[in-house]
C-alpha cells in the first residue's frame, strides 16, 4: 500500500493525542475508584460529589472570572498594539513590538517568580487580581499575533473613506473596522481565554490562597480516591471547550462569509 | 509659457450636452466656457513636506465650477497627495487650499464639500450594495423610505438599478467602481475627488468607463478632479490638465493645447509619443529660429513653436509627433517639403502602422504613424520612401 508508512504514523499520533482525553469519560462514569480496568458499574455519583465539592467550585468560579478578565484585557491591549503597528510608523516601532511578544518566548516560571518578587516588593496582596495581571501579560502576545493579522489585512482606505462620507474617526472605527476585523477578536478571545484557563504556574505562584482549576486539580492528585471526581471533571471540561470552539467557528465563519472571505483560519 | 496659460477653449472631440440647465451653463443650457466660470477649488503656495522629503513644491492652481480636472504625472510627482490634501487627508505644511471660496486649514476630511472615489474603491465588505450606498446618509433627517429612494436613484444613475440589496464583495471590478461613484454623488459634494479609478480595469471596461464619466460628470454638473498617470485617459476625459513632475505644475492647459504645444520636452515626452532629433540653432530669423537638422536640412522653426528644454536634456532638439509628417506613396507629389529615407521597422496596429524611417543623413531612425486608410497599401521594410513634412509640424526645444 502506499504511503503504509506516513498513514500508521498519522493514526498513532492521532491516538497519542486523543486517547487519553477518550479515557476521560470512560473513568468518569465508572464506580471503581482505580484508575484501571476492567470497568465496574456505570454511575454518575462522580458528578454528583463534584457539584457538592464547594472548594472546586469557588476554585471554577476563580478560573472563569480570571480567564474572562484576562481574555478581555489581553483582546483590548492586542487591538491598541496591532492597530498601531498596522497603521502608523513610528520610531522604536520594531523594538516597542518585540517586547511586546517577548512573553511569548519566555518561560513561565520566570515570569511567575519575577511577577512574585516585584508583587510582594511593591505590597500588593496575592490574589485573583494579580493572577488576572500575569495571566493578561502572557496572553497579549497571542493576542498581538492574531489581530495584527486581522487589522493588516484590510485596505487601508476603507476607514478614510467612512470619514470621506462625513463619519468621524472613531465612527469610521466602530462602523467599518470593527466588524471586520471581529472574527480576529473573537479570535483573540477564545484563544486568551483557553491560555488562561488551563494556566498553572503563574497561577500557582500568584493566586495566594485562592484556587484555581489547575491549581486545585494538582492538588487533589495526592488523594486517589479524589482522582474519580478529576476524570469528572476533566469530562465536563473537555465538553464545555468543545462547544466553545463549536460556537466560536460557527460565529467566525458566518462573519467570514459575509464579508467574503474564504479563509478558514486553521480549521478544515 | 506660465503654468496657469489661457488658450483655444472648448475640449475638442466632446459632442455639446444634452440640453441640462445648471452650474456653468448659460441660457441655452451650453456649457460656459472655463476660464469665466467661478473657481470651485483654489490652491496657493502649497507646500508638502514628508519629513526631508518636499512632496509638493508649490502649487498654484485654480479648478473651476464644473470642471473635469485631471491632474496627470508620473508616479510620485505628487498628484495623488495634492489630492488628498484636497480631501483633507494630508495637512499641508504652507500655503492655502479653498474650496468654493472657503479656506480648508483645519477642517476635517468628514467636512468638507468632497467626496473621493478611492484607487481601491474602498467598497465596505460587510455591507450590502444598498447599505454602502446610503453610508453617508446616516445623520441625514431625511426618512428611511426617502433615503431608500435616494440610494435607488444613485444606483440608477450609475448602472446598477436593482443591485441594491446584494452582497459588496460579491461585485465585479466595474461594478464597486460604480458602487463607489454612488457612495460618493449621494451626497451631492461641491467635488468629486476620484483617484486612480480606472487602473484596475481592464482596457475594454477602462474605455467604456471614461465615456460613462464624461457623461455623468456632465450630468450631475459637478467638479470632478481625476488623478491618473494614464495621459491618453486624461486627454480622452478632461477639459483641462495639469501635468505635474517632482511636486510641480509643469504645464496647466487644455488637453489639445497640452498635445501640440508642450511647455518643455519633458511634458512632450510624456504626452504621447514624440521623436526627438539633435538641432544645431544658427540664429533667431524674421520667421523664428533657423536651425539645422540632420535629415531636415536648413529651416526656420516659427517662433510659436520654440518650448524649452529641461535642465536635464542633452542639449537643445526638434521634436514631432509620429502623424505630425506624412509618408508619401510612390509617386505622389509632396505637398510640403520632402526628405527621401528607409523604411526599416514596420509595426500594424489594425487601425494604423508604425513605420520606423531612417531619413538621409540622419543618425537614429524616427517613428511615424500612418492612418490604414482604404486605398492606402502597407509599405514594406526596406522600401525606400519620401517623407513630406512642414517647419510647422516640428517644435523646437532650446
Amino acid at each position: 500500500m502506499r504511503g503504509g508508512g506516513l498513514r500508521a504514523y498519522a493514526l498513532l499520533y492521532l491516538l497519542f493525542l486523543y486517547a487519553p482525553i477518550l479515557l476521560l469519560p470512560v473513568f468518569a462514569f465508572n464506580s471503581g475508584t482505580i484508575v484501571a480496568f476492567p470497568l465496574n458499574e456505570f454511575t454518575t455519583q462522580w458528578f454528583s460529589q463534584l457539584w457538592g465539592n464547594t472548594t472546586l467550585r469557588r476554585a471554577l468560579v476563580n478560573s472563569l472570572t480570571i480567564a474572562v478578565s484576562a481574555a478581555v484585557l489581553a483582546t483590548v491591549l492586542g487591538m491598541f498594539a496591532a492597530r498601531a503597528s498596522t497603521r502608523y510608523r513610528f520610531p522604536g516601532q520594531g523594538a516597542a513590538l518585540g517586547l511586546i511578544m517577548l512573553p511569548l518566548v519566555l518561560p513561565e516560571i520566570i515570569v511567575g517568580v519575577s511577577l512574585l518578587v516585584v508583587l510582594l516588593a511593591v505590597g500588593v496582596e496575592l490574589s485573583v487580581l494579580t493572577v488576572i495581571i500575569g495571566h493578561t501579560l502572557i496572553c497579549t502576545p497571542y493576542s498581538v499575533a492574531i489581530l495584527t493579522t486581522a487589522f493588516s489585512s484590510l485596505d487601508q482606505s476603507l476607514e478614510e473613506a467612512a470619514q470621506d462620507l462625513g463619519e468621524s474617526r472613531w465612527n469610521a472605527f466602530r462602523l467599518v473596522i470593527l466588524p471586520l476585523v471581529m472574527p480576529g477578536i473573537m479570535s483573540s478571545l477564545l484563544m486568551s481565554f483557553t491560555i488562561s484557563l488551563d494556566e498553572f504556574i503563574i497561577a500557582f505562584f500568584l493566586a495566594g490562597n485562592e484556587p484555581t482549576l489547575p491549581t486545585y486539580i494538582f492538588s487533589q492528585l495526592r488523594f486517589p480516591k479524589a482522582i474519580p471526581m478529576i476524570m469528572a471533571l476533566g469530562t465536563v471540561l473537555v465538553a464545555a471547550s468543545i462547544l466553545l470552539l463549536a460556537l466560536a467557528e460557527y460565529f467566525r465563519r458566518r462573519g467570514a462569509a459575509r464579508t467574503g472571505q474564504t479563509n478558514s483560519g486553521g480549521f478544515p | 509659457m506660465t503654468a496657469q496659460t489661457s488658450g483655444p477653449a472648448p475640449n475638442p472631440g466632446l459632442a455639446p450636452a444634452p440640453a441640462a440647465a445648471g452650474p456653468a451653463r448659460d441660457a441655452q443650457g451650453r456649457p460656459t466656457p472655463i476660464s469665466s466660470r467661478r473657481a470651485m477649488i483654489e490652491c496657493r503656495g502649497v507646500h508638502k513636506y514628508y519629513g526631508d522629503y518636499h512632496a509638493l513644491r508649490g502649487i498654484d492652481l485654480t479648478i473651476r465650477e464644473a470642471e473635469f480636472f485631471s491632474l496627470l504625472g508620473p508616479s510620485g510627482c505628487g498628484k495623488t497627495t495634492l489630492l488628498r490634501t484636497i480631501a483633507g487627508f494630508e495637512d499641508i505644511s504652507s500655503g492655502v487650499v479653498l474650496i468654493d471660496g472657503r479656506d480648508m486649514a483645519r477642517v476635517p476630511a468628514n467636512a468638507r464639500p468632497t467626496n473621493m472615489v478611492f484607487q481601491s474603491y474602498a467598497i465596505f465588505p460587510h455591507l450590502t450594495v444598498a447599505q454602502n450606498v446610503a453610508f453617508g446618509l446616516r445623520r441625514d433627517p431625511r426618512s428611511r423610505a426617502e433615503k431608500a429612494a435616494a440610494v435607488e436613484e444613485a444606483l440608477a444613475m450609475v448602472g446598477l438599478k436593482g443591485y441594491g440589496a446584494r452582497a459588496a464583495h460579491a461585485l465585479s471590478g466595474g461594478q464597486r467602481q460604480r458602487v463607489a461613484l454612488a457612495r460618493a454623488l449621494i451626497l451631492k459634494p461641491k467635488v468629486l475627488l476620484l483617484d486612480e479609478p480606472l487602473s484596475a480595469l481592464d482596457r475594454k471596461m477602462r474605455e467604456q468607463m471614461q465615456v460613462e464619466l464624461i457623461k455623468l460628470q456632465r450630468q450631475v454638473g459637478i467638479t470632478f478632479v481625476l488623478v491618473t498617470h494614464d495621459q491618453e485617459e486624461a486627454l480622452v476625459m478632461s477639459d483641462r490638465i495639469a501635468v505635474m513632475f517632482e511636486g510641480e505644475i509643469a504645464q496647466l492647459s487644455y488637453p489639445e493645447e497640452l498635445y501640440s504645444r508642450p511647455v518643455s520636452r519633458r511634458v512632450a515626452d510624456f504626452i504621447g509619443m514624440m521623436n526627438f532629433l539633435p538641432v544645431r540653432i544658427l540664429g533667431d530669423s524674421d520667421a523664428g529660429v533657423r536651425v539645422d537638422v540632420p535629415g531636415f536640412g536648413e529651416f526656420d522653426i516659427p517662433a510659436a513653436n520654440v518650448s524649452r528644454a529641461d535642465p536635464g536634456d542633452p542639449g537643445p532638439s526638434v521634436g514631432f509627433r509620429p502623424e505630425a509628417v506624412t509618408i508619401l506613396s510612390r509617386d505622389a507629389p509632396a505637398p510640403h517639403r520632402e526628405t527621401p529615407g528607409v523604411i526599416e521597422e514596420v509595426v500594424y496596429y489594425g487601425d494604423m502602422t508604425y513605420y520606423d524611417v531612417r531619413l538621409e543623413g540622419a543618425e537614429r531612425p524616427v517613428r511615424i504613424s500612418m492612418r490604414n486608410v482604404f486605398g492606402r497599401d502597407i509599405q514594406d521594410l526596406g522600401t525606400r520612401t519620401r517623407v513630406s513634412w512642414s517647419p510647422g509640424s516640428l517644435i523646437l526645444f532650446r
